[in-house]
């Protein structure tokens, strides 16, 4: 704990802390170097979100990193929430790029295993996987808490990091999803933030779950939000995304929703899961993924009642 | 055992096209067993190779051994005799057996026919599965004798990840997810809180990322 009581004192960690619901957004760095691109992007999230996920070359394909987009938000005063995976780096590297992005400004760290490189635009690639997303939890824990590399040696300025940690209550087997995410919140998590949910039955009966096994109380838990554009897109989560539960209603619904008319219908949906989740006992906030739609959160946020955001210390 | 695929006719044909005399030599071990490198299919190389040369309007001189196994200097040195009489030696071993062919006979050329793949069975007849990754550190008893670390896209100690779908592993349909079944298995025998523990940070050291490894039994050491 840092003097303020705080494990890190991010913006993200202080909403938390004070009882506030969440709300989170993401955004995927450029494909180039192309600064102007990412500003374009998260001016959109500036005010309305509380941090911005960065993700870590997504879906395995290569993109500006994670540490220098992060970092770009920093200095323009948008708080990023960091993503790492474990595909593209051992654990000298992971240590190493800990340390960086503190030294940077970056608070929040979301802990990830990353999608196969068999996803993405260099599938020849050699993957590392050194350790895994559950080690990496523990490892920010570590170098956070007990001051020590994996090694024991002691760090001179330890990175205090509010910890962050995927759950994907979707993919199978269901049943030892639960368990997975208490694994994740023992070995450190601090918030959870959820893969996107399309099947509200199934997220209800995770969620119960998690409050009957005390997880709520043990760390944040933030439901993850990606409004549909079209039934196309729904279609395709829905068959070709491995881990996406998209229920054939939903499909029907933005279908009969009629043409140029289905974004509309996508952003609804979305809209009701939010205010549904601010009720729902053991959500703490909603993590926003408007997958290249970053123009459309303020509206959504709006039409939510998310706005305007709390003011923090 | 050590499962191989044979090379594609080209790539062979391109290494061995400026020699006249070439030996190729099977091996009655792995290769034998995964169909790949036994006497059997060094028949069937030879009699394509010199097809092909034949159609070429060059000719080509094969011979052909098959020994217990290359992968053993005793049986290696059976084909002494003969290897100065070749252009070159091709082998259709695993990946142990040109390089045990190259120190024996160092003044020869030495090619393999055969890609190197993994350690694995026959899990049907015609379909090799790999099960082992070699990784020096055996820890299978911890997910019932199912080893995540070369049955999981990503080696995960604690998984399954969030693209692990009906069974199936996230890069293929045709690949079965190993943390499905371990938590299937556990779930089944009533042990799923043996998933619950954590599993520290693994030590590849006893793998190949600790450099080149040996295994010395001082008793046989003469």
């Amino acid at each position: 704990m840092s003097d303020n009581g705080l494990k890190s004192g991010s913006n993200l960690e202080k909403m938390l802390t004070a009882g506030h619901f969440a709300f989170t957004g993401e955004c995927g760095p450029p494909k180039g170097a192309n600064v102007e691109h990412l500003k374009e992007k998260f001016e959109h999230l500036r005010g309305i979100v509380d941090a911005v996920n960065i993700t870590d070359n997504q879906t395995a394909v290569v993109r500006m990193s994670s540490t220098a987009a992060s970092a770009i938000l920093v200095a323009h005063g948008v708080e990023p929430n960091f993503q790492m995976v474990c595909r593209d780096r051992n654990r000298l590297a992971i240590m190493a790029d800990i340390l960086g992005v503190y030294a940077l400004g970056i608070r929040n760290m979301l802990c990830l295993s990353g999608d196969h490189q068999h996803f993405g635009n260099h599938p020849e690639a050699k993957n590392v996987f050194d350790i895994d997303s559950m080690q990496l939890i523990a490892l920010v824990k570590m170098m956070r808490d007990e001051g020590t590399f994996m090694n024991g040696e002691e760090i001179n300025v330890p990175p205090k990091l509010f910890i962050g940690a995927a759950s994907n209550p979707f993919a199978d087997p269901y049943e030892f999803r639960i368990y997975r995410l208490a694994n994740k919140i023992d070995a450190g998590a601090d918030f959870i933030q959820t893969q996107c949910i399309y099947n509200m039955d199934r997220f209800r009966d995770f969620m119960k779950k998690a409050v009957d096994m005390g997880l709520a109380e043990k760390a944040y838990i933030l439901a993850g939000v990606t409004p549909m554009k079209s039934t196309r897109m729904a279609q395709y989560m829905a068959k070709k995304v491995p881990g996406i539960d998209v229920p054939e209603s939903l499909i029907k619904r933005l279908n009969s929703a009629g043409k140029g008319k289905q974004a509309e219908e996508g952003i609804k949906f979305a809209i009701e899961q939010i205010e549904e989740f601010k009720e729902m006992e053991g959500i703490a906030g909603v993590h926003l993924m408007a997958i290249e739609w970053e123009h459309k959160v303020p509206e959504i946020a709006e039409r939510a009642n998310m706005l305007p955001r709390p003011e923090i210390d | 055992m050590i499962v191989a695929d044979r090379k594609s006719l080209n790539e062979i044909q391109e290494m061995i096209k400026d020699y006249k005399k070439i030996l190729l030599v099977g091996c009655k071990g792995c290769v034998t067993v995964c169909n790949v490198g036994g006497m059997k299919e060094v028949q069937v190389l030879a009699s394509i190779l010199k097809i092909a040369r034949n159609k070429e309007g060059r000719e080509l001189h094969i011979e052909e051994r098959t020994i217990e196994r290359q992968c053993d200097f005793e049986y290696v040195e059976q084909l002494r005799a003969d290897s100065e009489k070749f252009d070159a030696i091709l082998s259709m071993a695993c990946g142990v057996g040109p390089q045990f062919l190259a120190e024996a006979f160092p003044a020869q050329k030495i090619y393999p026919a055969v890609n190197t793949k993994f350690f694995g069975g026959a899990t049907q007849h015609g379909i090799w599965e790999e099960r082992c990754a070699g990784c020096g550190t055996c820890v299978i008893h911890f997910y019932d004798s199912l080893c995540p670390i070369a049955r999981c896209a990503k080696s995960l100690q604690h998984g399954p990840c969030g693209g692990s779908a009906n069974g199936k592993c996230e890069i293929s349909n045709e690949v079965d997810c190993i943390w499905d079944i371990i938590v299937r298995k556990k779930m089944e025998q009533g042990r799923l809180e043996d998933l619950r523990t954590y599993r520290g940070f693994k030590d590849w050291r006893s793998a190949r990322d600790g450099g080149p490894r040996k295994s010395i039994r001082k008793e046989l050491v003469q």
